[in-house]
């Protein structure tokens, strides 16, 4: 029972991780259709920019991951503008391509700038533990979870409520109708982009807290497509239900299984989901009237 | 100049080459494969065979992607599986390279046909997706079946031999590869003139109105993800016998983007654009590296950064291809030719 209380909260806290970088995706899926193969690497961009200012620059942790927060949505701003723009209107296929090249300039400009070895960070979460019964719980891992539900239960809000966040949902809905009430396409996209950038670098920054900044925390962006697939890949709820469930269930495997399985089951799943229900637990299913 | 195309027969109408400038073009650059490595350093002879495997790769890879409109991240999984089917077959069990390739092709193309299964439910962006799990639970499966593939240490394949010749050395190699090469060049181009192949392309294009003309759209894009896979299965069984050191660092998601950069660059749905983009992929890095070499005593410092340059220009020439020229080389090529072809009108 002990070890099933901290392998939850573990699977938890990864899974909030996977959530915020699932929402990013899923933002951009929706106003475009696109799939964001540079996810990961705006994820590991995060992560240097937290170290950046919180480890060299030596800002209040707070402080400094707002600013690289800040910066990393310039930067989604930047790559909307010069990269997505101008291909709008190309097939699809494009627009993925470029999303995959991004992430190859991303990746070389990160080991350029932060060199390609790990860095030592300080966690900047508190390090304490919670003792419950006999498990031992890391408060890092209880604050990301809190953090990361208060920060989604806000995004959520703002879709509803807002005016760019009811924009975005009735281009997701039908791009001509929402066009024809005068909502601005572009504008919409670098929304999508930015928000794509600050969730991600917020799942960085906390990434970098609990296993610490390396160029290979950008791997966590392949771990993104079963997350939406279970979801359904056009539903920010069903993202952090995807999340959640693709965190829980790979720290069981870990702790109970084993040989590396933990490693593949979310690909397993992924599978399985498109095989028996494509649309996830909360897409929209596609209906072709011919 | 030519005003026109008149043929008096079907027979030179279905021709594959139908000009006498396009065939003169075809016996030119036949003269060159075969005199080049004559001339040829062993080093551009390495980089040579490289070329002709990786186009061997991404003919196949077009055809599933460029012809068939399915988008395919699970390539490296598909060299993974024909290099280490190859190797295995020659080197546990004996069997000789000749026949030890095509088995291994055979082999991938089944593994294609499993993985092809979703899209009887999916299509676009889901089959995509499909095919990343394909490529991370088939490298999951190499790095944990030691028994069979060795797990993550190399896989040590005996250097292949052909009629009593031992294919070690680059220049012997050239002429399986370069053979290899064409013959899959001449198959997939007499595919797209058969009844197949046209139904490839009509799923691509439409699945719908497809159906509507009596192509079964499922078996088409099973057929496709085989003879796609059997291609790219072939390409990983020369390979193996290429390099002679299986590991399956070779195979990851990197070399699924690297194969799908190609035929974006080279051109989706032609073939002679996946030769271009297959050269450009292979001769850039290695112009890359040769720059860097020669900083190294002018400027320590740039040629550092040399890894990163890299990547970044990697990323940088898909992005530039799709923003600027999206049809690739082949379209290049197409306008180079027609600009002579019309010289001196422009239209």
């Amino acid at each position: 029972m002990d070890a099933f209380l901290q392998l939850t909260v573990s699977g938890l806290a990864n899974g909030m991780v996977y959530a915020l970088i699932a929402v990013g995706f899923v933002v951009i899926y929706k106003a475009s259709d696109v799939i964001n193969f540079a996810q990961g690497d705006l994820l590991l961009l995060g992560a240097y920019l937290t170290f950046t200012f919180v480890a060299l620059a030596d800002l209040p942790w707070t402080v400094g991951v707002v600013v690289a927060v800040v910066v990393a949505a310039a930067v989604g701003l930047v790559i909307e503008r010069l990269v997505l723009r101008p291909l709008i209107g190309e097939p699809v296929i494009s627009m993925i391509m470029a999303t995959i090249g991004l992430s190859s300039i991303l990746r070389a400009l990160v080991s350029a700038i932060w060199g390609p070895r790990p860095r030592r960070f300080e966690p900047f979460l508190p390090s304490g533990e919670l003792r419950v019964g006999g498990a031992v719980l890391g408060l890092d891992r209880l604050s990301v979870i809190g953090i990361a539900a208060v920060l989604l239960l806000l995004l959520a809000l703002f879709f509803r409520y807002t005016r760019e966040g009811i924009a975005m949902r009735a281009i997701a809905d039908d791009q001509q109708a929402a066009l024809s009430m005068g909502i601005s396409i572009r504008r919409v996209l670098a929304v999508a982009w930015v928000f794509a950038a600050a969730t991600a670098a917020i799942g960085g920054a906390m990434l970098a807290s609990l296993v610490g900044v390396g160029p290979d925390i950008g791997h966590v962006g392949l771990r993104v497509f079963p997350v939406v697939i279970l979801g359904g890949l056009d539903s920010i709820g069903g993202a952090v239900v995807g999340g959640a469930i693709i965190g829980l269930l790979e720290a069981y495997t870990a702790g109970y299984v084993g040989h590396g399985l933990n490693l593949i089951v979310p690909f397993l799943v992924l599978i399985v989901v498109l095989m028996v229900k494509p649309y996830g637990l909360f897409g929209k299913p596609v209906i072709e009237r011919v | 100049m030519r005003s026109g195309t008149y043929f008096t027969s079907y027979r030179a109408d279905l021709a594959l080459r139908r000009m006498p400038l396009e065939k003169l073009r075809l016996w030119l650059f036949a003269a060159v494969v075969v005199a080049f490595p004559f001339f040829a350093s062993p080093y551009w002879l390495n980089l040579a065979n490289q070329i002709t495997i990786a186009t061997i790769g991404a003919i196949g890879l077009n055809i599933l992607v460029g012809y068939t409109g399915q988008i395919s991240l699970g390539q490296g999984a598909f060299l993974a599986v024909g290099a280490y089917s190859a190797g295995i077959l020659t080197a546990r069990l004996g069997v000789p390279f000749w026949l030890a390739i095509p088995i291994a092709a055979l082999l991938t193309a089944a593994v294609g046909l499993l993985f092809g299964l979703p899209s009887l439910r999916l299509k676009g962006l889901y089959l995509a997706i499909a095919t990343i799990a394909a490529q991370q639970i088939v490298e999951w499966v190499i790095t944990h079946w030691t028994a069979l593939t060795g797990g993550t240490e190399a896989l040590v394949v005996p250097s292949p031999v052909l009629f009593g010749v031992r294919l070690d050395r680059d220049f012997n190699f050239y002429w399986v590869g370069a053979a290899s090469a064409a013959l899959t060049a001449l198959v997939a181009a007499n595919l797209f003139r058969s009844r197949v192949g046209r139904a490839f392309v009509a799923v691509r294009d439409q699945d719908i109105a497809a159906s509507a003309l009596g192509v079964d759209v499922f078996r088409t894009k099973l057929l496709a993800f085989a003879v796609s896979s059997f291609f790219v299965g072939f390409a990983g069984a020369l390979l193996a016998n290429y390099r002679t050191i299986v590991t399956w660092e070779r195979f990851t998601i990197e070399t699924s983007i690297l194969y799908l950069a190609m035929i974006i660059i080279g051109g989706l749905g032609t073939i002679n654009g996946s030769f271009f983009g297959a050269a450009l992929l292979v001769l850039l890095p290695a112009l890359i590296t040769n720059v860097g070499r020669s900083l190294q005593g002018v400027a320590p410092q740039v040629a550092q950064l040399l890894p990163y340059a890299q990547q970044a220009v990697f990323g940088l020439v898909i992005i530039l291809f799709l923003v600027l020229e999206p049809q690739g080389l082949a379209k290049l090529w197409r306008n180079v030719k027609d600009y002579f072809r019309l010289w001196p009108f422009a239209y």
